[in-house]
C-alpha cells in the first residue's frame, strides 16, 4: 500500500507542487494549509511521514510538531520541516520539538522525492 | 523523472497577488510610532512567502527584491530597527516594484529593470544606515569557503578586517576549503552579506564556535561525508537507524549527541551554547550546511526569526481550506443553465394554469414546489458569482494617501459595508467609475487644511466610501465633507454653454447638469471644482451596466454620489410593452414615466419626425412600430401609449401600443446565439415560451437624435 504524506504549508503553490511531485513518485498525499488544519488532518487519518512549512498563520510549523509528537501514534512518525530559514537557531528549534530533519526552500522535487525515500522508503 | 513546475505558476501568481494586497492595505493602516506586532508580523509573513514561491519558481529578480525588503522587515518586527514613516513609503513602493515584476512574469511583458534596481538600493540603503543592534560581546566564528577557484583573498581579508579581527587563517585550493577564524560583532548574515562581492554566498559557510579560548588546530575532518555535501540542502536531526524519537531521549541524545552516522546526515552541530556538554566539545571545523545557502537557485537565507510566531488569523487566510478557485466561465455556464431552467419551469407554470386544480392536483402542487427550489437555485448560482466590494475598495486606502500627500491635504478614508456583495462582472467595470469619483472628491470636494480651519472645519476631511443593500440594488456612495458643488456657478457654466436651464431648476436638476458631455472639458465649473471632468463618462460606465448615479451635495457641508446598480446582470427588472403584436421588454432603469399623449401635444417637424410636449419640455417622439418596421395596429397616437426614457443624459418618448407588466427576466445575449441588432440589447425567453426582445434604450436615443437639443430648446421657448 502505498505510503501516506501529510504536507502541511500554507502557500497554495508550493502545497500543490509538494504534493504533485509525491504523488507522481506513487506516495498518497493529504494536505493541509496551517498547522492547526494539520494536526487535525494528522488525527483522522494516520500518516507515515509529515513535510512541514514553518511559517504559517495560526499554527507554525514548529508548533505542530511539538504537539503531533505529544499523540501517542506520532511519537515515532518521521516529521520534515521543510522551510526557508535554514539557520542553526531554526534547525535547534527543530530538533527540540522533535522534528526528524529539514529540507530548504526552495526545494527541488528531486531532493524532496530523495529525502522522503530515505525516511520512509 | 522530471517534474513540470509550469503548472503551479499559475497559482503562485494569485498567491502572490493576493499577499502583496494585504501587505499593502496593513501598511496603510500601521501606527507607525505603535505598529502591532502581529501586523508587523503579517507584513514579513506576505514578503516572506512570495521569497518562498519566487524562488521555487526561479523568479531570481523577484527573489532579490523580496529577498532585501524581507530582511528589513524581519529586524522590525525583531525591534532591531525602528520602524519610520517613510520606510512605509519605501514599503509600499516595494509593492509596487513587485506587483510589475510579477505582471511582468505573468503576462510577458518588459520588466523595469531601472525600477527594481532604484528600489533595491533604497531597501538596502534603509538596513545599512540602521544602527546594527551590535551583540554585547564579540563572538569568535569560524568562516569556511568551500574548496574550489580561486578567488581575491586580499579583498576578502580586507573585507573581513573591516568587519572584525582576523584571529588565525588557512588557505584552500580545488580540493581544500579556505578557512578563517574571526571575531566579530557583526551576525553571520551581516558576513556573509558584506562578502557577497568577493566570494559568491553559496560557497560560504560560517560556523559560531562558541569559545574561542579553547586551543584547538583549524583541521578539517577527512572523513566527514557530510561536510563535503554543502549542496545537499537537508538533514536529518538523529541517525536514521535509529529513528524512533521517544528512545532517542535516552540513547540517542544525552552527552554525546549522536553525530550523523548515515553519510547524508548532518547534524546542525554547532550552537554548543544551548546544549554546551551536550556534544562534541568544538568539534573540528565542520562545515554545516546550516548557514550556507545551499539549493542552487536559492539566494541567501536570513538568519531565522527565534520568535515563534504569533497566532495570526486572518479572513484571507482562513479562506484557502474552505473555498476552491472555479474558473468564472463555469460559473458562468451554469448561471446559463439555471437561466434555462427558470424559463422551462415558468412555461411549465403557464401551462399548469390551463389544467383544472382538483384533477392535476398531485401535479399542479409539484409545479409549485418546482418554481419555489428553481427560484432558491437561481439565487444560490447567482451568489456565486457575488464577491464583496471590497476588492474595489481596497485600492482606495492607497489612492487617498497618495493623492492626498500630493494636493497637501489631511483626508481620512472611512469604508463602510465593504463586505457587500455584488456580481463579480460589476467589480471589475466598478472600479474606474469608483476611482474617478474618488478622485474628484479629493481633488475639489475636500478643501485645503487651512481652507477647512477658516470655515471652521477640521483640518482633516473626510472621504467614506459606503455600499449597501437597497431594494434589488447596490448602492455605493461616496461621500466627502468638502465644499460641496455650486448651484451658481454650474448653472452660469450651462448657460455659457448655451444649454438650457433656468434659475427655477431643483438643486438636483442643477447637479444632473455636470453630467451633460458639455462639462466635461477642460474648463472649470467653481474655483475647486471642475466636478465636471469626465462625469459623462462615469455616467455611460455605470449605465452600460444598468445603473444611475445620484448626486446630493449642500455648499459648505460636502456632496455625496450614490451609484445604483442591479443586483447582476444576467437577469434584469424590465417592463414589458407590446407593439403591433410584438413583445418588447425594456429595462426598468430607463423608464422615466409613462402617458397618455393627447393629439394637441404633438407636433410633427417637416420630415424629421415627431415631437412632443412634456409640461414644457419638447421630446423626440419615436414610434416602436417604425424602428422595427412593423405594421402599425394603432393608429392614432392618443389610443396609444408614450413611455419617455433616459439615456445618457438624453430623453426621448417612446410610442407603443400598451404597458404590459413588471417582469424579472433572464437576459439572454443575442449576438452570440443570432447576430446584432441595432435598437436590441438581447432577448429573454417570457413564461409562455415567446421570444421577446430587451430593447437598447441607449441605441434608440442615438436613433431618435433626428432632432437637435438646440432646436427642441428653440420650441419651447
Amino acid at each position: 500500500m502505498a505510503k501516506k504524506i501529510l504536507a502541511v504549508d500554507d502557500s497554495a503553490s508550493i502545497r500543490q507542487m509538494v504534493s504533485f511531485t509525491l504523488r507522481s513518485a506513487g506516495y498518497e498525499v493529504v494536505e493541509a494549509v496551517d498547522g492547526n488544519a494539520g494536526v487535525s488532518q494528522a488525527k483522522s487519518t494516520q500518516v507515515d511521514l509529515v513535510l512541514t512549512d514553518q511559517n504559517m498563520p495560526g499554527m507554525d510549523g514548529l508548533t505542530l510538531i511539538r504537539t503531533l509528537r505529544g499523540l501517542p501514534q506520532y511519537s515515532a512518525t518521521p516529521i520534515l520541516m521543510l522551510t526557508t530559514e535554514s539557520s542553526d537557531a531554526m534547525k535547534q528549534q527543530g530538533r527540540a520539538v522533535g522534528a526528524t530533519g529539514w529540507l530548504v526552500k526552495p526545494f527541488d522535487p528531486q531532493k524532496l522525492l530523495e529525502v522522503v525515500r530515505k525516511v520512509i522508503g | 523523472m522530471t517534474i513540470d513546475m509550469s503548472q503551479f505558476i499559475s497559482v503562485f501568481f494569485d498567491e502572490a497577488a493576493e499577499h502583496l494586497a494585504n501587505m499593502e492595505s496593513l501598511l496603510l493602516k500601521i501606527d507607525v510610532s505603535a505598529p502591532d506586532p502581529e501586523d508587523l508580523n503579517a507584513i514579513f509573513r506576505a514578503a516572506h512567502s512570495i521569497k518562498g514561491g519566487a524562488a521555487t519558481f526561479g523568479f531570481t529578480d523577484l527573489t532579490e527584491v523580496t529577498h532585501v525588503l524581507e530582511n528589513l522587515l524581519d529586524r522590525i518586527r525583531k525591534n532591531e530597527i525602528i520602524l519610520q514613516p517613510e520606510m512605509v513609503d519605501v514599503f509600499l513602493q516595494s509593492g509596487d516594484v513587485l506587483q510589475a515584476i510579477l505582471a511582468s512574469h505573468r503576462d510577458h511583458i518588459d520588466l523595469d529593470r531601472a525600477a527594481i534596481a532604484s528600489i533595491t538600493a533604497t531597501l538596502n540603503h534603509l538596513v545599512e544606515n540602521q544602527p546594527i543592534a551590535a551583540p554585547a560581546n564579540q563572538s569568535a566564528l569560524t568562516l569556511i569557503i568551500s574548496a574550489g577557484e580561486d578567488f581575491d583573498a586580499v579583498q576578502l581579508n580586507h573585507e573581513l578586517s573591516r568587519l572584525g579581527e582576523i584571529e588565525d587563517y588557512e588557505p584552500g585550493d580545488v580540493a581544500t576549503p579556505w578557512l578563517y577564524r574571526l571575531k566579530t560583532a557583526f551576525d553571520i548574515q551581516k558576513l556573509i552579506d558584506s562578502l557577497a562581492f568577493v566570494v559568491a554566498p553559496e560557497r560560504i559557510s560560517i560556523e559560531s564556535s562558541a569559545d574561542m579560548s579553547q586551543d584547538f588546530g583549524l583541521f578539517l575532518p577527512e572523513t566527514e561525508e557530510g561536510a563535503i555535501s554543502l549542496d545537499e540542502g537537508y538533514g536529518f536531526f538523529e541517525p536514521l537507524e535509529s529513528s524512533t524519537q521517544t528512545a532517542s531521549e535516552d540513547d540517542g541524545y544525552g552527552f554525546f549527541e549522536p553525530l550523523p552516522t548515515s553519510a547524508n546526515a548532518q547534524i546542525p552541530a554547532s550552537a554548543p551554547l544551548q546544549d554546551g556538554e551536550g556534544y562534541g566539545f568544538f568539534q573540528a571545523i565542520k562545515p554545516t550546511t546550516s548557514t550556507a545557502p545551499v539549493a542552487t537557485n536559492q539566494p541567501i537565507e536570513m538568519p531565522a526569526p527565534a520568535t515563534t510566531r504569533v497566532p495570526n488569523e486572518r479572513a484571507t487566510d482562513k479562506a484557502v481550506d474552505t473555498s476552491i478557485r472555479v474558473s468564472v466561465e463555469k460559473v458562468d455556464q451554469l448561471l446559463n443553465l439555471v437561466g434555462e431552467l427558470v424559463i422551462t419551469q415558468s412555461m411549465l407554470a403557464q401551462n399548469a394554469l390551463q389544467l383544472d386544480p382538483v384533477l392535476h392536483e398531485k401535479l399542479l402542487s409539484g409545479v409549485a414546489q418546482l418554481e419555489r427550489n428553481t427560484r432558491e437555485l437561481q439565487e444560490s448560482v447567482m451568489s456565486i458569482r457575488m464577491m464583496p466590494i471590497s476588492f474595489v475598495f481596497n485600492r482606495y486606502p492607497r489612492l487617498v494617501r497618495d493623492l492626498a500627500a500630493k494636493l497637501g491635504k489631511q483626508v481620512e478614508l472611512k469604508m463602510i459595508g465593504d463586505n457587500t456583495e455584488l456580481d463579480k462582472g460589476f467589480i471589475e467595470k466598478l472600479s474606474d467609475p469608483l476611482t474617478h469619483l474618488v478622485r474628484n472628491s479629493l481633488d475639489h470636494g475636500i478643501e485645503l487644511p487651512d481652507v477647512r480651519t477658516s470655515r471652521n472645519k477640521q483640518a482633516q476631511g473626510t472621504l467614506t466610501l459606503k455600499a449597501f443593500h437597497q431594494g434589488g440594488n447596490i448602492v455605493i456612495e461616496v461621500s466627502d465633507d468638502g465644499a460641496g458643488l455650486s448651484r451658481e456657478r454650474i448653472l452660469a457654466k450651462a448657460k455659457e454653454r448655451g444649454l438650457n436651464v433656468s434659475d427655477s431648476m431643483s438643486d438636483n436638476e442643477v447637479w444632473m447638469l455636470i453630467f451633460e458631455a458639455g462639462f466635461s472639458t477642460a474648463s472649470e465649473i467653481t474655483d475647486v471644482s471642475g466636478r465636471g471632468v469626465g462625469m459623462d463618462v462615469v455616467r455611460k460606465n455605470i449605465q452600460s451596466m444598468g445603473g444611475r448615479v445620484e448626486i446630493q451635495s449642500m455648499q459648505g457641508i460636502g456632496s455625496t454620489m450614490s451609484i445604483r446598480l442591479p443586483l447582476t446582470l444576467a437577469i434584469l427588472d424590465g417592463m414589458s410593452i407590446s407593439a403591433s403584436d410584438e413583445l418588447y421588454i425594456i429595462p426598468l432603469t430607463f423608464i422615466v414615466e409613462s402617458l397618455q399623449p393627447k393629439s394637441s401635444e404633438i407636433k410633427t417637424m417637416a420630415g424629421r419626425g415627431n415631437v412632443i410636449n412634456v409640461r414644457g419640455e419638447y421630446l423626440p417622439l419615436i414610434a416602436l412600430y417604425e424602428i422595427f418596421n412593423l405594421k402599425p395596429k394603432i393608429n392614432s397616437f392618443e389610443e396609444g401609449l408614450v413611455i419617455i426614457l433616459e439615456a445618457e443624459g438624453q430623453k426621448i418618448a417612446l410610442f407603443v401600443d400598451d404597458l404590459l407588466g413588471q417582469h424579472q427576466v433572464v437576459v439572454k445575449n443575442l449576438e452570440t446565439n443570432y447576430r446584432r441588432v441595432n435598437g436590441v440589447a438581447g432577448a429573454t425567453i417570457m413564461g409562455d415560451g415567446h421570444v421577446a426582445f430587451i430593447l437598447d434604450v441607449a441605441a434608440l436615443v442615438k436613433m431618435a437624435q433626428h432632432v437637435t437639443p438646440t432646436e427642441l430648446t428653440a420650441m419651447a421657448a
